[in-house]
Parts: C-alpha cells; sequence; structure tokens
C-alpha cells in the first residue's frame, strides 16, 4: 500500500517538470513572440508590412465591396447605363459589368438557348480531370474514359444529332475553347510525345533519333506566339489550293505540336530515370522491344512523371490564352469582346480581376495537386 | 611488359565475328535500315508535299521568296529604338535590326531584374518572421497562377488609367508619371563622365587582379590581405576623383510640362515598363522556387560545420553553403532565363515593338511570310541557343569536380 500513496505524491525532484512553462513562450503571445518579434529586424519587418497590408486591404475592401456597383440601369433598348459607374471610377469597382457579361465571357457567342451544352462540357472537362486525379484511375481503362469524354464534348459542341441543332465553331467561344484547346492539345501531343521520346532514346536508329532530336529542339527553341503565328501565316500557304482549314483546328495542331516537344523531353526523363536493369531483364526473357516497352518500360516510367506532366498541362492551360493575338475566342479573348462594348470600356480591371481568379482557381487546384503528387511518389521513392 | 599483353580472360569479348548484313526480315540491322529508310521516307515526301504545295501558293499571289525586301524603305512607325530611325527613308533591314535590339533590352534587364527579386523572395519564403513567409508565398502562388499574358494587360490596363501628363503623378518635382510614360531626370553626358566611366572598368580589372594576388598571398602564406580597402578605392574613389578633376559637371535636365507633354528628360514608355514589370514578376516567382529549394537542399550540417571551423556567418553562406547550393540552381534557372526570353514576344499584345513585333508588321506589308517567319526562329534561336551555351559553361564551372 505504502508503495501506491509514494507514486501518488509528486515526487519533489521532478516537480519543476510539471510547472507550467515560463509565460511568453505558449500560447498566442508566445508564437507571437517568436515568429512575428523574434529580433528588432523582424519586429521591424512586421510592422511595417502590417501596415502595407493592412492599407492595401482596407483599400482593396473599400473599392471592391463597399464603393462597388453591383448593377445598373438598363435603357429600354437594353443599352447599359453606366453612369454611376463612372462616377464610381477609382473609388468603387463596376461589378455590374460581370454581371452583364459573364455568360458572353465564359460561354461565347454560342446560341443563347443552347447554352447548357457548352456549360455541360466544362463540367464533363472538370468531371475528367478529377477523375485522372484519382490514383485508382491510372490503368489503361483511362485512356478509354478521356477518348468517350473528347468524343461527348465534340458531339455536345457541335451538335446535329439527337435534336441538338448544329452550332458551328465559329460560334464557340469562352472557356469550352480554353479547356477544348488545352485538353485536347494534351490528349494529343502525349501519344506523339512518348514516341519522339522513344525515338531519341533508341541507339540503332539513329537518322529517326536525329529527327526526333530536330523537332524538339526547334519547338523548344522558339516563343509559343511564333508556332501561333506560323500556324495562321505558314498553314495557308503550305496547303493545296482550295483547301480551307478552320483557324480552330489550325491553332489546335500547333499547340498539340508545341506541347508534344515539352512533354517528350518529360518522358524522356521518365524513361532515363528508370534503372536499365528493366530493360535487359525484358530483353532476356526474349521480349519483343514493342513488348518490352509496352509492357515493361512504359507502365514504370510513365507513373514516374505524372507530376512533371502535370505542370506541363497547368504550363499549357496557361499559354492557350496566347491564341488573344490571332483572334480565337477563348477565356481571355472573350474577356476583352465584352470590353469592347462602349458602355463597358473603361472597366477593364474588374473584367481582367475576374479572369485572373478563373485562371488561378484551374492553376492553383491542378498545382496543388501535382505538389502532392509529388511528395507522395517521393516518399514511395525513398523507402 | 607483362602489362602490355592481352588479359586472357577479356579475350573473348574482343573476338565478337563481325556478321555480314543478311538482307532477311530476321536480321535486326537490316529491319533497322528498313524502318529508318520508311520513316524518313514519308517525312520526306511530306516535305516535299508541302514545299510543291508552298510554291504553287507563292506563285499564285505573286510573291518572290527571297531577301531583297529587306534593302526596301520600311515605313514603319516604331516608338522607341537605341539606333537612329527614321521611317521615310530607313529600310525593313534596319528595322528588324532595332527589333532584335528591343527584344535583348527587355530580356538582359528582366533577367537581371529577375533573378534578384526571386532570389530576395526565396529566402523570404524561408524567413523565421511569419509575416513576410507568409506573403513571399502568397506572391509566389498567386502570380505563378495566372496567365502572363493576362498580367501584361492587366499592368498595361492600370498603366494607361494614370493621369494625362498635365495632371501627372508627381514625385519630388523630378519623376512624372503619366499615361504616357514615366520621365525621369537625364544626365547630360560629357567626356568627364566617359573618363570616370572608364576609369571604374580599370577599377574593376585592378580589383580582380588584387583579388587574384590576395588568394595567391593567402596560398602561399596563409593569411589573406585585405580586399575590400582596395576594392573601394579602385571602384568608388577613383572614378570620384577622375570626375572631379575634369570639373565635376552635374547638370542634369529635368522634364518639364509644356502644352500637352513633358519635354526633356528620359522617358520610359508604357510599354516597356509594363513588359519589364510583368516579365520580372512573373519569372521571379519561379526563381524564388528554385532558390528556395537549393537552400534548402544544402544540410543544415554544412552551417554547423563551417560555424564549428570558426568560419563566420557570411563567410559560410559564400564559401560553404552558396556553392552547393548554386550546383542545384543554377539548371533550373537557365530554363527559367530561357523562358524569360521567350516571354519577351509577349511584347506583341501590349503593343512593344520587338522582334515578333516587329516582324508580324513587316510580313503584312510585304507578304514575305516564310522569310519572316525564318527571321523570327533564327532569333530566338540564336538568343535561346546562347544563354543555354553560357549557362552550361558557368555550370561547368561551378560544378562538383571529382576526382
Amino acid at each position: 500500500m505504502s508503495q501506491t500513496t509514494a507514486d501518488a505524491l509528486p515526487d519533489p525532484r521532478y516537480a519543476g517538470a510539471r510547472e507550467r512553462p515560463p509565460t511568453g513562450t505558449t500560447g498566442p503571445w508566445g508564437w507571437a513572440r517568436a515568429n512575428l518579434f523574434g529580433s528588432w529586424w523582424s519586429t521591424a519587418v512586421t510592422l511595417l508590412l502590417g501596415y502595407l497590408i493592412l492599407r492595401f486591404a482596407v483599400s482593396f475592401f473599400l473599392w471592391a465591396v463597399i464603393n462597388a456597383v453591383w448593377t445598373v440601369p438598363y435603357s429600354p433598348q437594353g443599352v447599359a447605363n453606366t453612369a454611376v459607374c463612372q462616377n464610381a471610377k477609382g473609388i468603387g469597382a463596376c461589378w455590374a459589368v460581370i454581371a452583364d457579361k459573364y455568360r458572353l465571357i465564359l460561354l461565347g457567342r454560342y446560341p443563347y438557348a443552347q447554352q447548357w451544352r457548352p456549360a455541360l462540357c466544362v463540367l464533363l472537362f472538370i468531371a475528367l480531370y478529377g477523375v485522372s486525379a484519382m490514383r485508382r484511375f491510372w490503368r489503361k481503362e483511362l485512356a478509354l474514359i478521356w477518348l468517350g469524354t473528347l468524343v461527348a464534348v465534340g458531339v455536345l459542341m457541335w451538335g446535329g444529332v439527337l435534336g441538338m441543332p448544329l452550332v458551328t465553331e465559329d460560334q464557340w467561344g469562352g472557356l469550352p475553347i480554353t479547356l477544348i484547346l488545352a485538353t485536347l492539345g494534351l490528349a494529343c501531343a502525349f501519344p506523339l510525345s512518348v514516341l519522339v521520346a522513344l525515338g531519341r532514346r533508341s541507339t540503332n536508329l539513329p537518322a529517326v533519333k536525329m529527327l526526333c532530336v530536330l523537332y524538339v529542339e526547334l519547338v523548344r527553341g522558339v516563343p509559343l506566339v511564333a508556332v501561333l503565328f506560323m500556324a495562321n501565316v505558314m498553314f495557308p500557304l503550305f496547303m493545296p489550293n482550295g483547301v480551307n482549314i478552320d483557324k480552330l483546328l489550325r491553332t489546335q495542331v500547333a499547340f498539340i505540336l508545341f506541347t508534344g516537344a515539352y512533354l517528350a523531353e518529360v518522358v524522356r526523363g521518365g524513361l532515363q530515370a528508370l534503372p536499365k536493369g528493366q530493360a535487359e531483364a525484358a530483353d532476356a526473357l526474349g521480349l519483343s522491344y514493342w513488348k518490352k516497352t509496352g509492357l515493361i518500360i512504359l507502365p514504370q516510367a510513365l507513373r514516374l512523371v505524372i507530376p512533371p506532366l502535370v505542370n506541363t498541362f497547368i504550363g499549357s492551360f496557361k499559354d492557350t490564352s496566347l491564341v488573344l493575338i490571332i483572334g480565337l475566342f477563348d477565356l481571355l479573348t472573350m474577356g476583352t469582346v465584352a470590353l469592347s462594348d462602349p458602355p463597358w470600356q473603361s472597366f477593364s480591371t474588374e473584367v481582367y480581376l475576374t479572369l485572373a481568379v478563373i485562371y488561378f482557381v484551374f492553376c492553383f487546384a491542378m498545382s496543388k495537386y501535382s505538389r502532392g503528387l509529388e511528395r507522395e511518389l517521393g516518399r514511395a521513392h525513398r523507402r | 611488359m607483362s602489362g602490355t599483353t592481352a588479359d586472357p580472360r577479356m579475350a573473348g569479348t574482343r573476338t565478337v565475328p563481325k556478321k555480314a548484313l543478311r538482307f532477311s526480315w530476321s536480321d535486326p540491322r537490316f529491319r533497322a535500315i528498313f524502318w529508318q529508310i520508311v520513316i524518313v521516307g514519308i517525312v520526306a515526301l511530306i516535305v516535299w508535299y508541302l514545299i510543291g504545295n508552298t510554291n504553287r501558293n507563292l506563285a499564285a499571289r505573286h510573291i518572290a521568296t527571297g531577301f531583297a525586301f529587306l534593302g526596301r524603305v520600311a515605313g514603319i512607325p516604331i516608338g522607341e529604338s537605341l539606333i537612329a530611325y527614321n521611317p521615310a527613308v530607313d529600310t525593313f533591314g534596319r528595322a528588324l535590326v532595332i527589333g532584335i535590339l528591343n527584344t535583348l533590352k527587355v530580356a538582359v534587364i528582366g533577367v537581371v531584374l529577375a533573378t534578384i527579386l526571386g532570389t530576395l523572395v526565396g529566402i523570404g519564403r524561408l524567413s523565421s518572421n511569419w509575416l513576410l513567409a507568409k506573403i513571399t508565398a502568397v506572391y509566389v502562388e498567386t502570380l505563378r497562377d495566372i496567365p502572363l499574358v493576362l498580367q501584361l494587360l492587366f499592368w498595361y490596363a492600370l498603366l494607361e488609367a494614370l493621369p494625362a501628363p498635365r495632371q501627372a503623378l508627381n514625385i519630388g518635382n523630378v519623376i512624372y508619371l503619366c499615361n504616357r510614360g514615366i520621365r525621369l531626370p537625364e544626365l547630360i553626358w560629357e567626356s568627364a563622365h566617359t573618363w570616370a566611366l572608364l576609369a571604374f572598368l580599370a577599377g574593376v580589372v585592378g580589383t580582380f587582379l588584387w583579388n587574384r594576388h590576395a588568394r595567391q598571398r593567402q596560398e602561399a602564406t596563409g593569411r589573406r590581405p585585405a580586399v575590400w580597402p582596395v576594392a573601394l578605392l579602385l571602384l568608388i574613389a577613383l572614378p570620384l576623383v577622375v570626375w572631379g578633376a575634369l570639373g565635376a559637371p552635374t547638370e542634369v535636365e529635368i522634364p518639364v510640362l509644356r502644352g500637352f507633354n513633358f519635354q526633356g528628360g528620359a522617358t520610359i514608355s508604357p510599354e516597356f515598363f509594363t513588359l519589364l514589370t510583368g516579365l520580372v514578376l512573373y519569372t521571379a516567382t519561379y526563381i524564388a522556387e528554385i532558390v528556395r529549394s537549393g537552400i534548402q537542399a544544402v544540410a543544415l550540417g554544412q552551417w554547423e560545420a563551417g560555424g564549428a571551423l570558426g568560419l563566420s556567418r557570411g563567410v559560410v553562406l559564400r564559401r560553404v553553403v552558396l556553392p552547393q547550393a548554386l550546383r542545384v540552381i543554377v539548371p533550373p534557372m537557365t530554363s527559367q532565363y530561357l523562358n524569360l526570353a521567350k516571354n519577351s514576344s509577349l511584347a506583341i499584345y501590349i503593343g512593344y515593338q520587338d522582334v515578333m513585333s516587329i516582324a508580324n508588321t513587316t510580313l503584312n506589308q510585304t507578304g514575305q511570310a516564310i522569310e519572316g517567319i525564318a527571321y523570327i526562329m533564327a532569333v530566338y534561336l540564336t538568343v535561346s541557343l546562347s544563354i543555354s551555351l553560357f549557362m552550361n559553361w558557368y555550370n561547368a564551372r561551378i560544378a562538383l569536380v571529382e576526382r
């Protein structure tokens, strides 16, 4: 019994260890002291930055929320009367421009009654990204899912079947165009890039290797704007007389060729990272080149390159905005189209900020995912 | 002598009989040659077909290929140029050279500024100050996820919304911000300045030589002569003395509002300023991440080991940590510099007249599409290749030298 009572009593030697830590090292105040006011230098930085942030945040809040104009009256002809916005210029944002133009910006000049179709396409694309992000679906069937989605998008956008009226490409616009350019670009560039990467690594086909090197280095050496120009200016020269290929298709081809060169380097990185023993083991088993590549090399190499592949996709998603220069109606171009409407001409800040938020949401989600994946794969690799 | 005789164990590997090429499907070498001929043949056929089409199209449009148009009078108005240009008399060739100079101007300044800003932000993200670390993180995460074109349009719209010259924002009565650009006071250049600049360059060479001498002394005697007083003397005092001896001219031209615009002083055009700001802010986000991961790649033990040797923190940073971090930093930095140079072609979206923009105007006016595209590709490939070569040379210099 005496044993238990002795245990229950606090040992005087350890009394200090059970005491609370000195005040000022824990809790919010202790945290602030360690992370905001650690030294005189840190304190100065905190005070200066805190002042600037507070000033900026307050003036932004005043501009974007308190003094903002959300709606404007319309004349009987449907023309917006933006006098309220003009008066508030510099003091408050004019979000009425977004309220007036959001369908034009997001979905372009698609026939108004049919706009559920491009909207559905946007949702399909987002679902496609979501499915591709799940590791459960990283198998050969994923290619079928992509193919099915792209066909569904094509049917929805063009129509002409299932009672949907036909809508030609020149009426498409907005977010669907951005997503089509990026997604179809990746879908077609991927097989191309695998072939090019394999060709670049081949040892017994020097002529093919040279062609691949030439393609990759030439394309990577020039800016995308130049490639888009080429698609717009040179392509008509290349075609036989009378053949006129649609601008969207030409741009899409330019995108595929451009993305393909960058992806080829990504895939090559994956091929190089794979231990040589894998290929040698396959050779020892007597597998043919394509069996070795298709069954042993690629399934392992492509898994390694998924994070840089997502990064390339983010890059090409952002790059779709460059089609503004050739007048293809993607999201950014639709923003400038909305701004060309006389009443709204001087409210570019509001429109550009909205576009920036849309691009940011897509790219940030993808880059967050890619970094998480990188960490996860890296951990599996280190073990 | 025994060393020169062949190792009998290796004898077998040297006597693989060289088989003659058989014209049979079961010979891998025959198959390789066959497939190469097929693939190269297909590519050649496509190219031949396209060239044929192009020639027919050019003939139908009465466009003569060739670079003869370079000698014709351009007639393109060019807003800003580093060399004299008059649209009424100067040729397309000169206009295209101006394009190259404008691209180089924005790319070189952009690379330097982006490196400085990116390094500061990258170090800021590792700061022990929570607010600074968070702010830099928000900056990096936001700007890298918004397309550069959109950023450029946004900054350009903001600059255009600045007041007209008459109501220009005024900083200390010498710098003016208005929708026509930024007006700065300009030093009136005299020969004294040229001489001071030459003295400064001589000082750079002198400092470099003294530094080398100091290193040799250190290796010979173990004691390092101080470098900084000599550097201070040569780099600052010497040019100042030269400048002062020649009369110390300090005449500065300050921009003055006359009528509807400013007269005198130097101008930074809104287009150049927007492009430079956009490129620097965008590329710096990537550089910051590279710098951050480079610093994090160096183990903490390196700092501690340097400290244990009695080196000061600055010396540890310069002599121990930075050389190791640079090895991680330089290769991805190269591709960021390449990206910046290529992204400078976005100038065309805001009307800064670079390679892309002037080539576009030229090919619209002359119809010389192929030559225009060839010029664009040649310029960008040369720039890309030069940056790659320089950075590869630098990378080889700082690379780990192993035995």
